[in-house]
């Protein structure tokens, strides 16, 4: 019987050095755990946070060595990727990117979970522990050349954060947050799942190159099987669901207000920038790679769920007076335009490499990227202004912060222009590619629709602004029923914190003013999307 | 010298910069000079990049400067820079220069306001924007300073937050130029597509080659633009409700700056309308046209000495558009600079006005200031002419070049403009009538003044009559007890004799000498005494009551009279003295000498205040812009090719695409007289209503004129009703109707998914029938092909 085993099952030819970051993210969960349980609770101060900010930048310093290894390959043979544990994980450029913007999420979350748990009382190192994790199952879904790997790291993923979700023990809204985003979450994964099955059932394959070529076999022969090809739509249409679902996209979006409004603020923060771009990048990987070649049935649902989305978004923004649950739907509009930049990056034959599918994948990089660190600064605001129990979010508990707290104010302004779009900021920079891709793609109706949604949604960060800065001098009426409302607890911004919005605000306006501050790195990532099926 | 242009923009940004920072340290007069310094900086700098352009060549006259190169994506590549050419340097020469006096102004104005600094900010930072729009070498910049200027005016509209009015108006200011901001958006992505290029110099050259099909559109969606933000039909409204912000910010944005770029948009892309069918164009000029019309008609409605000037401005952008539609883009920008100078004199004085009244703005309550505030009037006057087109002020140089031009395009539109001008000198010679000439209205009595004092009297008089009714009450009760007091007296007389009677014959029965005889007589003695004791009480008692009954008709004549008092007081309110709702000059002063003593708080406090001439630091700039107002037409005299020094100078910026005229110049001096005698026709008709009373102004101030403001009412109640409610419906259906549809599933539904509800009842549940429901839409629509 060992024997049988031993001839039996190859173990694939590993190669560790490639998959560091991977590791270090989930080990470093593991092992935070283990160390903090040998001290006693009240002693481990804040440990746990920095731990996991070193975890992630190590993990993260273990890219660019990468990224050389992966170019000096394409230098001999022509092709920017390797592959990993059997081909079920694709180490190249768009990995690493995605890599890096989840480390950097996972960094930036620490810092501002860290005064968030000591201000609530929560101190624990698990909830550091769950965030690394998720982060690892980011990044094995980024990576999926399988889609079992990639619904192993979509759960990897999910889980952890419907636990986070609810780490607020003594708020309901949290408990409810999480049981809601818990029970529907593990809906779409069935869904999900289910589509894993079909798709695998119709093709015979779960690898994505796999999939890829059945399709190619069908279409050699001519007509494609009916039978086959609708079991294939159907998987294909679970998947798209399960992805839809995770990326916030309407109308699969209804979870985000409520777990939005409920859920910790900092965790919130890391569901808006980390869980967003991990859950796009599996879709892109997946449908632009494993799918492409039936994107003429697919792409026009992405279409359409875009336009829904945008729509949605940053309409129903527009009459929330709670700003954790306005920043659901701008995360839902900003879901729109991301789903816009994936619409572009298709090939549609047109034109070669540079084409607008070049505008597209990059478009939908860049966006992902400067999306993830404007949330997490406002976020970072959002944390500060929640004060104890994290209950004040409503806009009103905004008004002339810019007299009470000058530097929080003017901070948090350029962070909500970055997200309105005004331009000098990576939002502009952002909206405007994506827009530009679609136009070159010449899909003018989403591209109006796009601007239509900056149009309506700048009215609502705006208010926000003009709460903070023209509302003060307010009436004594509303001084008072603040202070009634025992509003008087003073606006505390911890140096952490501090830390993160400044990161977030420097990197938010540099961007917006050197759009080529990524460099060849993103145009590599974008690259290696386009060029996946090549 | 032409490498300064930077600095033009860099100034006021500076100075924006520098209050952000020490703004709260500075004491209040010091941030208003620091701003004001900046912005005289600015115009120094403009000074010297326009002696630079001007020393060159004309066709040399375009020069670039580029700060540094923005890549936003891939192959669009736009550069922060600076487009130097006599077009923008026009702009910015009276953009700096209006800005500064209008800065210096509200060092006056905003004398004591507690977010005196902030103001300046705020004034600084559009300025900024609005020389980024003009100076930006490409659309995205210009779109920077639009969205700039745009931001500004809504938090200077909505200064003085305060009142709920204001931020709205900030608010509808904000949402009508988002509709603009579209236009513009889509505009410059289709130039983007076509041209390959949104800088203002690859247009230039490209835009003749460009489809014509694309040239109308990318026309019609930046006609959009400039609707919104030069208040143009059908996006004017925001413009009169601005007038709530502080009084420069209405000159500065109103007046001199902002809404004119709207027109300045067109001009800049004139190679494009160029390019463009021909009745996309024409649309431009009708759209100016019936706006100028429609918002003359509403100005002579307005009783808001702001407001006036609010519908004067949307009336004279309509000129300016009905210029470029025309391609009379030199007349346009002719008329554009002088309308800065005279308006934002015109509003600077308004400003004056209000400052001095004590914060009034309405017309029907100034009158006859002339004397006290002899700059302000003067200044005032000048502007006024100037506005109504009577020659040598600037406005008749101006508005005469645009009429001429018009005509030759088309002599309807011709027709139109000229009634507008008619309007004009009419409603402005109103204005200046109801403010600085005739008897002296600010002291009268307010007609709710009036009613108050009414109710203070009838309140006193109803007291008096409540006391006689009280006082009949109880005299009619003192008659009552008084005439029963007479009844018992009367017994007690009756009862006396009968003792009387009885004690005479039992003492006539009795003999003396019999036993108890004397105490008999004792007691016929002592009867005797009771009766004439009796009867004085009943005398007495008789005199009370006849009192009573005295006091009783005393009391019913009280009764009567307090009633006729009241009845008085009413007849007195029927015949009040009538406030003027349509005053002229000559119009009664309200007689309240009947009442005075009643009248309230705010009409005693009047009587203290002194309305009095600005401080030098608002009068100046009125002064300097009024030489501005009369003396502007010398930039383009029409009498020899020479003498037109803004034609010359523009041309380098036109491309050719100026409309030359082929109108004689017989024609020209008709056309010229034409227009002087309409102004005058109109003025002596304002004269003779307002002036002289030869007409009641009610027969001429019809609220039919006010087609612009029910316009703007019905926007505004469709925006504020079903507008809103349309995003409430929007949020409602995200949550509610989609819910209820999922509940509406019929139970089939739920019973197969019956696990869902062993979770939690209600929104989960439902939450998870709408993911299911939408992921058969979505399978359905992937399997589309097996059905279509």
């Amino acid at each position: 019987m060992n024997t049988l085993f031993a001839q039996e099952a190859q173990i694939p030819d590993i190669e560790w050095s490639l998959i560091w970051p991977l590791l270090i993210l989930s080990l470093a969960g593991v092992i935070l755990i283990t160390i903090t349980s040998l001290v006693p609770r009240t002693r481990t101060g804040s440990f746990p946070a920095a731990f996991t900010a070193a975890s992630a930048i190590t993990a993260a310093m273990f890219i660019p060595s990468t990224v050389a290894r992966v170019n000096d390959q394409q230098l001999v043979n022509g092709r920017a990727e390797f592959y990993v544990l059997a081909r079920s994980i694709a180490v190249d450029n768009f990995t690493l990117f995605i890599t890096g913007v989840i480390c950097l999420a996972v960094a930036m979350s620490a810092f501002l979970l860290d005064d968030y748990l000591r201000r609530e009382g929560l101190e624990s190192p698990e909830w550091y522990a769950l965030l690394m994790l998720s982060a690892s199952g980011g990044v094995l879904l980024a990576s999926a050349e399988d889609l079992i790997v990639a619904f192993v790291g979509l759960e990897i993923l999910s889980i952890a954060v419907y636990v986070l979700a609810a780490l607020h023990l003594r708020r309901s809204e949290s408990q409810e947050a999480g049981f809601k985003y818990f029970v529907l979450g593990a809906l779409s994964s069935a869904i999900f799942l289910y589509g894993i099955a079909l798709v695998y059932g119709a093709t015979g394959s779960t690898n994505l190159r796999g999939i890829n070529d059945s399709m190619f076999a069908v279409n050699d022969r001519g007509l494609v099987p009916a039978q086959d090809s609708s079991l294939l739509l159907v998987g294909i249409a679970f998947m798209l669901v399960g992805f839809a679902f995770k990326v916030s996209a309407a109308p699969f979006h209804i979870w985000t207000p409520d777990v939005y409004q409920g859920a910790p603020s900092p965790v919130v923060g890391f569901m808006a920038s980390g869980v967003k771009v991990a859950a796009f990048a599996g879709f892109l990987r997946v449908f632009l790679y494993g799918f492409s070649d039936l994107q003429e049935e697919w792409l026009p649902i992405v279409a359409a769920l875009a336009v829904i989305t945008l729509v949605v978004g940053s309409f129903v923004a527009v009459v929330q007076t709670n700003i954790k649950r306005m920043m659901a739907y701008s995360s839902i509009t900003h879901a729109g335009f991301m789903l816009i930049g994936l619409h572009s990056a298709t090939k549609d034959g047109l034109g070669g490499s540079g084409g607008p599918e070049i505008l597209g994948s990059s478009a939908i990089l860049f966006y992902l990227f400067s999306y993830s660190v404007m949330v997490l600064g406002t976020f970072a605001v959002i944390t500060v202004m929640g004060r104890t129990g994290d209950g004040q979010h409503s806009i009103d508990s905004y008004r002339a912060l810019a007299r009470s707290q000058p530097l929080l104010a003017g901070l948090f302004v350029v962070l909500l222009f970055a997200q309105a779009g005004i331009p000098f900021t990576s939002g502009f920079v952002a909206k405007f590619r994506v827009i530009l891709a679609a136009s070159e793609d010449q899909n003018y109706v989403l591209a109006g629709v796009a601007m239509l949604a900056a149009v309506v949604g700048a009215y609502l960060y705006l208010r926000v602004v003009v709460a903070m800065f023209l509302e003060d001098e307010t009436d004594d009426a509303v001084d008072v029923a603040a202070a009634d409302a025992g509003d008087s607890e003073p606006i505390d911004v911890p140096p952490a914190v501090l830390t993160v919005l400044v990161i977030s605000v420097v990197v938010t306006l540099a961007l917006g003013v050197l759009p080529d501050l990524g460099g060849s790195f993103l145009d590599n990532a974008a690259a290696t999307l386009t060029q996946l099926r090549d | 010298m032409l490498e300064a242009a930077w600095l033009i923009p860099a100034l006021p940004l500076t100075g924006f910069l520098l209050l952000v920072l020490f703004g709260r340290k500075l004491a209040e007069p010091v941030a208003g000079w620091l701003a004001t310094a900046m912005m005289a900086a600015s115009f120094v700098a403009t000074v010297v990049v326009f002696l630079g352009l001007s020393g060159r060549e004309p066709a040399d006259r375009f020069f670039l400067q580029t700060i540094f190169t923005w890549v936003p994506a891939g192959s669009f590549q736009v550069d922060i820079g600076f487009l130097v050419d006599p077009l923008s340097i026009t702009m910015s020469l009276f953009i700096t220069g209006i800005g500064t006096l209008i800065h210096l102004y509200s060092i006056g104005y905003m004398h004591g306001d507690p977010n005196f600094s902030k103001f300046f900010l705020y004034l600084n930072l559009f300025a900024a924007s609005m020389l980024l729009l003009v100076l930006g070498d490409n659309l995205l910049l210009t779109f920077l300073g639009w969205e700039g200027v745009g931001l500004c005016s809504y938090f200077l509209i909505s200064f003085w937050f305060t009142s709920d009015s204001n931020a709205s108006a900030g608010k509808k200011a904000f949402v009508t130029n988002r509709v603009g901001d579209f236009g513009f958006m889509l505009a410059m992505f289709l130039l983007f597509r076509e041209i390959g290029s949104i800088r203002y110099a690859d247009i230039i050259v490209g835009a003749p080659g460009l489809a014509i099909g694309a040239a109308t559109t990318i026309t019609l969606l930046m006609l959009l633009a400039a609707t919104a933000k030069s208040a143009q039909i059908p996006l004017f409204v925001w413009l009169p409700d601005a007038m709530a912000g502080p009084t420069p910010v209405s000159a500065l944005i109103h007046a001199a700056t902002m809404v004119t770029s709207g027109v300045y948009l067109l001009v800049r892309l004139n190679p494009v309308l160029g390019a463009a069918e021909a009745w996309s164009v024409t649309l431009i000029a009708w759209v100016g046209a019936l706006t100028a019309l429609a918002a003359a008609l509403a100005a002579v409605v307005q009783t808001d000495i702001k407001k006036v000037l609010a519908y004067s401005t949307i009336s004279q952008l309509g000129y300016l558009f009905m210029a470029v539609g025309v391609g009379a883009y030199v007349p346009a920008m002719f008329h554009m600079i002088t309308h800065a100078f005279f308006k934002a004199l015109l509003f600077l004085g308004s400003g004056s006005v209000i400052h001095g009244l004590d914060d009034e703005q309405d017309m029907r309550r100034m009158g006859g200031l002339a004397k006290l505030m002899p700059i302000t009037a003067g200044t005032f006057i000048v502007g006024w002419l100037a506005i109504a087109g009577v020659p040598p002020f600037s406005g008749f140089w101006s508005k005469d070049e645009i009429l001429l031009y018009v005509f030759d395009q088309s002599p309807l539109l011709w027709f139109v403009g000229l009634v507008t001008a008619l309007l004009t000198a009419f409603y402005m010679t109103r204005q200046v009538i109801l403010t600085f000439f005739g008897r002296q209205r600010f002291f009268d009595a307010h007609e709710s003044e009036i009613q108050a004092a009414f109710v203070t009297k009838l309140e006193v008089v109803n007291q008096g009559f409540g006391e006689a009714r009280t006082a009949v009450d109880t005299s009619k009760l003192a008659i009552e007890k008084a005439a029963s007091d007479v009844a018992k007296r009367e017994e007690g007389v009756v009862t006396a004799q009968l003792a009387l009677e009885e004690a005479t014959l039992a003492v006539s029965g009795s003999s003396p000498e019999a036993e108890g005889h004397e105490k008999l007589v004792k007691a016929l003695n002592k009867a005797s005494k009771g009766v004439p004791k009796a009867e004085s009480v009943l005398t007495k008692a008789l005199a009370k009551a006849t009192e009573a009954h005295q006091g009783l008709q005393a009391a019913e004549a009280a009764l009567v009279d307090t009633a006729a008092a009241r009845r008085g007081i009413e007849d007195q309110r029927l015949a009040a003295p009538e406030v003027a709702t349509h005053p002229t000059a000559l119009s009664p002063k309200p007689d309240v000498s009947g009442f005075e003593d009643a009248m309230p708080q705010s009409y005693r406090d009047r009587q203290e205040y002194h309305p009095h001439e600005s401080p030098w630091t608002m009068t100046l700039p009125l002064v300097v812009l009024a030489g501005l107002a009369f003396a502007g037409g010398l930039l383009n005299l029409p009498f020899a090719k020479n003498l037109k020094f803004l034609e010359t100078w523009l041309e380098p910026s036109l491309f050719g695409n100026e409309r030359h005229i082929g109108v004689t110049t017989g024609t020209k001096w008709i056309l010229a007289v034409i227009a002087i005698a309409v102004a005058l026709v109109a003025i002596a008709a304002a004269f003779a209503v307002y002036l002289r009373a030869r007409r009641s102004p009610a027969s001429l101030e019809r609220s039919e004129f006010g087609l612009a403001v029910s316009y703007d009412e019905a926007i505004a109640n469709v925006a504020g009703g079903p507008g809103k409610r349309g995003f409430d419906v929007a949020a409602m259906f995200d949550r509610t109707v989609v819910d209820g549809a999922v509940n509406a599933v019929p139970t089939a539904v739920r019973s197969a998914a019956g696990w869902i509800r062993l979770l939690q009842p209600g929104l989960v549940r439902s939450y998870g029938v709408m993911v299911v429901l939408g992921t058969g839409a979505v399978t359905l629509l992937l399997l589309r092909s097996l059905f279509l």
